[in-house]
């Protein structure tokens, strides 16, 4: 009934159409106006603060600092509780450690008074000297965080007399040996950048006092639920006078999954008894929020002659800037959703240390850390095939995991703990990896053709894999309530940001009702009103969630037949979604759910599905491009970007084909023009669109998704997500291409075509 | 100081300030369809139509936008709803906060260009970003747009 369909987004058309639904669109319009002053320098005290002369003016009702809020710590992180982040940062602080940190906030009647009260601020700051580079910030004599109150959960490594937020290490086997043991290595070095998410409704909160003097937040965010404890323990605000939901969301790919914005409106409304609302600038979200963690990436790969990996050695080191939110998780996935991909080494060897430096800090952003792996691996792999001078797709196949292979990866690295082994019960890599070649012609285009005196046309290629939500951590959950005419109510606590989550949740639970997709209203994430999940995040919803839909329908088939049995007075009954039979005899459940409402043996039934994934099954794909490059200058287009995917069943194959386009896309922004500079006092350069260079559609000469058919018998109806796995290939097929168009290895992101020029110069 | 706007075919009388950009008037009016992006006139998310070209409106004054004909997506109606049903069949509108001023562009770019080539579609659309959806399906359903619900043919 609903699921493998592409049915509409059941939100689209009201959002195409403009109808009110985003925070700003319906928040109170008498809200007070909230803005920041943000700290003019990478690292200071504050000396004195002088907030007198703004607090003079009539239209200000309200300004907070560091000497009138809360002083708990807290991590922004927005993950499961207790989380992996270091508790390093407190609502308004004294010190400030990058540009752009929060000195003060106020509020007032309108926007032009509370950017001129702003001004009248008085603050006077002790300047510091910052760390800015993050090649030197481990054991740097400044400190950012040295003696200021920081502290783990449990152990992630933390270390802030060191600069260490987090740090990580282990070992399968012995490396060195195994290395030693290799007829050929290869060692390489490479960088990835702290590519912004973008997403184009900038973050907003507001908040308003009910009629019961409650504290309701409607706010951008991935995690309701995790915004709504992080509120409640930094506020000291009881948890049941809060309610945290969230209305239609214009994007977020991990920028919305921490809390944001949500403290200071909650006090401003708190303090005042106002409403009061944060519409963060676009410089703000670039500046302020949280950007993904820039590495560095150490790999080592030694082979026997014949093309056998032995062995995969990475260190990693990892800028987390001012604050260590998902520091330790991020570092983990560059190497569990990367490793398992060559599972058949003898050795593994992974260490990583995430440092601190007074820049914006870093945090999640889609791919997590196995977009930044990949790019190091994948290009690496090419290089080792180089060196063996055998071709890498032939090192691939000899060397890449199978179906019902395991890794011991699995087993020993989760995210923030140890991990949870698994048996890899769906992967058609060996097919996506054939299907992607056939698809783009490799054969005849592998390495480069020479179309004319300076052009060169060439191919590149890499293989990903991802994760479908954390195992023995993330719970979603699900409600399901039958209404007389027999329609049904969805609630989940699953956030959908705009992949169309609401949606496919539905169709997972008309499959098991055998009922069409429309009888089913879906509500989600709101505190008060639907059951639990940790948000959208993690690659999770569809799996996890989708997971809890499943049992809460399952269940609700069980109650309808219960139902059945009572009404007919037998042993038996049958359901088929439209009648249930028992016998000859027959009730549909338009009449039967009417009868119990109003009627007859009145009952309402509901069903509550939870599920806690045991595994974390990966969704894997192939990627391949076809560039166009100019010897002279760099310059280079991607013609064509191919990706072949196994991610189980498409439960809607239209939102999962965007869910790859999209971060397709992503990917190859990340590979060839998100830039990321600062000055050399430390301010964030690329801070509007005029700086930062998103893919617009002129890019791209053609993005084409095929989907491999797959089943993952753990998933819902055969699924696994899809959210993550599209942006982990670009960035190494880039760098690949331009290696088989020029010879040039491109260890650098973003590939700028100046600097594949100067490569080329310095060869 | 208080002016007209004329919204859609509706005439606004309204006070607002010498510097107010028309993105905060036509919010303040009601009209929510419109939304703010960038600050910067870059990522085209705010974009109406005035007098018939597309233009950013945070980056507009609403003082100069007096006497012309402002056009946002609750103004077409019908065909909102059909270009709309095009995205939407795709599943590209995903967030969808970039989606009403997308309608608004198409509908733009199919009064100037009756026909458009998909690179013309590519080079009128540039200014109008989308995070999402990598722009594929934009272009599919413009196309089955142009096929099916102006040229009626399947």
């Amino acid at each position: 009934m609903g699921v493998n369909k592409p049915i509409r987004k059941k939100d689209g058309l009201g959002l195409t159409m403009g109808k009110p639904a985003y925070t700003a669109d319906i928040s109170p319009e008498n809200a007070l106006v909230v803005k920041v002053l943000r700290s003019p320098y990478a690292y200071a005290k504050i000396k004195t603060i002088d907030t007198t002369a703004a607090l003079n003016m009539p239209e200000i009702k309200c300004v907070l600092t560091y000497q009138n809020v809360p002083g708990n710590m807290l991590t922004r992180a927005g993950q499961g509780y207790p989380e992996p982040s270091p508790y390093d940062r407190k609502t308004l602080d004294r010190t400030l450690r990058y540009v752009g940190d929060a000195v003060a906030v106020v509020a007032g009647e309108h926007v032009k008074a509370v950017e001129k009260a702003l001004e009248m601020i008085e603050v006077t700051y002790e300047v510091l000297e910052p760390v800015l580079d993050f090649e030197t910030a481990k054991d740097h004599p400044v400190k950012v965080h040295d003696k200021d109150g920081t502290f783990e959960m449990f152990d992630i490594g933390h270390f802030p007399e060191r600069n260490l937020a987090a740090s990580y290490a282990m070992e399968i086997g012995d490396v060195e040996k195994a290395l030693s043991e290799s007829d050929v290595v290869y060692e390489g070095r490479f960088y990835t950048q702290a590519q912004s998410h973008a997403m184009t409704e900038p973050h907003i909160s507001t908040a308003y006092l009910d009629y019961q003097e409650r504290l309701n937040v409607i706010t951008s965010t991935q995690t309701p639920f995790h915004v709504r404890r992080i509120i409640s323990r930094t506020l000291n605000l009881p948890m049941e006078n809060i309610r945290v939901f969230k209305p239609r969301i214009g994007g977020g790919y991990g920028g919305k999954q921490a809390i944001h914005g949500e403290l200071y409106v909650s006090l401003v409304t708190l303090m005042t008894g106002l409403p009061a609302t944060y519409n963060y600038t676009r410089r703000e979200v670039f500046e302020s929020t949280y950007s993904r963690h820039a590495m560095r990436i150490d790999v080592r790969l030694g082979a026997s002659r014949d093309g056998t990996l032995k062995v995969i050695d990475t260190e990693i080191l990892s800028n987390t800037g001012a604050y260590g939110e998902h520091a330790l998780t991020v570092l983990m996935v560059a190497g569990s959703k990367t490793l398992p991909l060559y599972n058949k080494v003898e050795a593994v060897g992974f260490r990583g240390d995430v440092v601190y430096t007074n820049i914006t800090p870093a945090g999640a952003y889609r791919g997590y850390g196995a977009v930044q792996g990949n790019f190091a691996i994948e290009s690496a792999m090419d290089e080792l095939a180089d060196k063996l001078g055998m071709d890498p797709i032939v090192l691939r196949k000899k060397n890449m995991i199978k179906e019902m292979e395991t890794s011991k990866v699995f087993e020993i690295m989760g995210e923030g703990k140890e991990g949870t082994a698994m048996t890899v019960e769906s992967c058609k890599l060996d097919k996506c990896l054939d299907d992607v070649l056939e698809r783009i012609n490799w054969k005849d285009k592998y390495p480069r053709i020479e179309v004319d005196e300076h052009t060169i046309r060439s191919v590149g290629l890499a293989i990903a894999m991802q994760g479908s939500g954390i195992p023995e951590v993330d719970m979603g959950s699900a409600s399901l309530k039958l209404n007389d005419f027999g329609v049904f109510n969805l609630t989940v606590g699953a956030t959908d940001i705009g992949t169309g989550s609401d949606t496919i949740l539905a169709q997972i639970a008309a499959e098991v009702l055998m009922v069409p997709t429309d009888k089913i209203s879906v509500y989600s994430s709101d505190t008060d009103l639907t059951p639990f999940d940790v948000g959208a995040y993690a690659s999770s919803t569809t799996y996890i969630s989708g997971n809890s839909v499943r049992i809460a329908a399952e269940k609700m088939v069980e109650e309808i037949k219960r139902v059945g049995r009572r009404h007919f007075g037998v042993a038996e009954v049958t359901y088929d979604g439209e009648f249930i039979y028992a016998g000859t005899d027959r009730i549909s459940l338009v009449e039967l759910s009417t009868l119990i409402t109003y009627s007859e043996d009145q009952e309402q039934l509901q069903t509550i599905g939870s599920y806690v994934g045991t595994k974390t099954p990966p969704p894997y794909m192939a990627g391949a491009a076809e560039i166009e490059i100019d010897k002279r200058t760099g310059h280079y287009k991607i013609l064509n970007f191919y990706a072949s995917v196994d991610c189980g069943t498409t439960i809607n194959p239209n939102l999962a084909l965007i869910q790859m386009e999209g971060g397709l896309l992503q990917g190859i922004g990340m590979a060839s023009y998100e830039d990321v500079n600062y000055t050399a006092r430390g301010r964030l350069i690329n801070s509007s669109f005029l700086k930062y260079k998103v893919p617009t559609r002129m890019e791209v000469g053609k993005i084409d998704v095929k989907f491999i058919e797959s089943y993952e018998p753990s998933g819902p109806f055969g699924a696994k997500s899809v959210g993550e796995i599209g942006i982990d290939t670009p960035p190494a097929v880039v760098a690949n291409a331009i290696k088989n168009a020029l010879g040039v290895r491109m260890n650098r992101l973003p590939i700028l075509p100046e600097d594949i020029w100067r490569a080329l110069k310095n060869t | 100081m208080e002016i007209v706007l004329t919204v859609n075919k509706k005439d606004h009388h309204v006070i607002v300030e010498p510097d107010e950009m028309l993105l905060d008037t036509l919010r303040r009016l009601g009209y929510k369809s419109v939304k703010k992006g960038c600050d910067t006139s870059n990522c085209g998310i705010c974009s109406v139509s005035i007098d018939h070209k597309l233009v950013p409106s945070c980056s507009y004054l609403s003082v100069r936008a007096q006497g012309k004909d402002i056009l946002t997506v609750e103004g077409l109606e019908e065909e909102a709803r059909l270009i709309g049903e095009s995205l939407t069949r795709e599943g590209v509108e995903q967030c969808g906060y970039c989606s009403p001023s997308l309608v608004v562009a198409i509908h733009t770019m199919l009064e100037e260009l009756k026909q458009p080539t998909e690179d013309e579609i590519k080079h009128y659309l540039a200014g109008n970003m989308c995070r999402c959806s990598g722009f594929e399906g934009h272009h599919r359903a413009i196309k089955h747009h142009m096929e099916v619900n102006l040229n009626g043919s399947q």
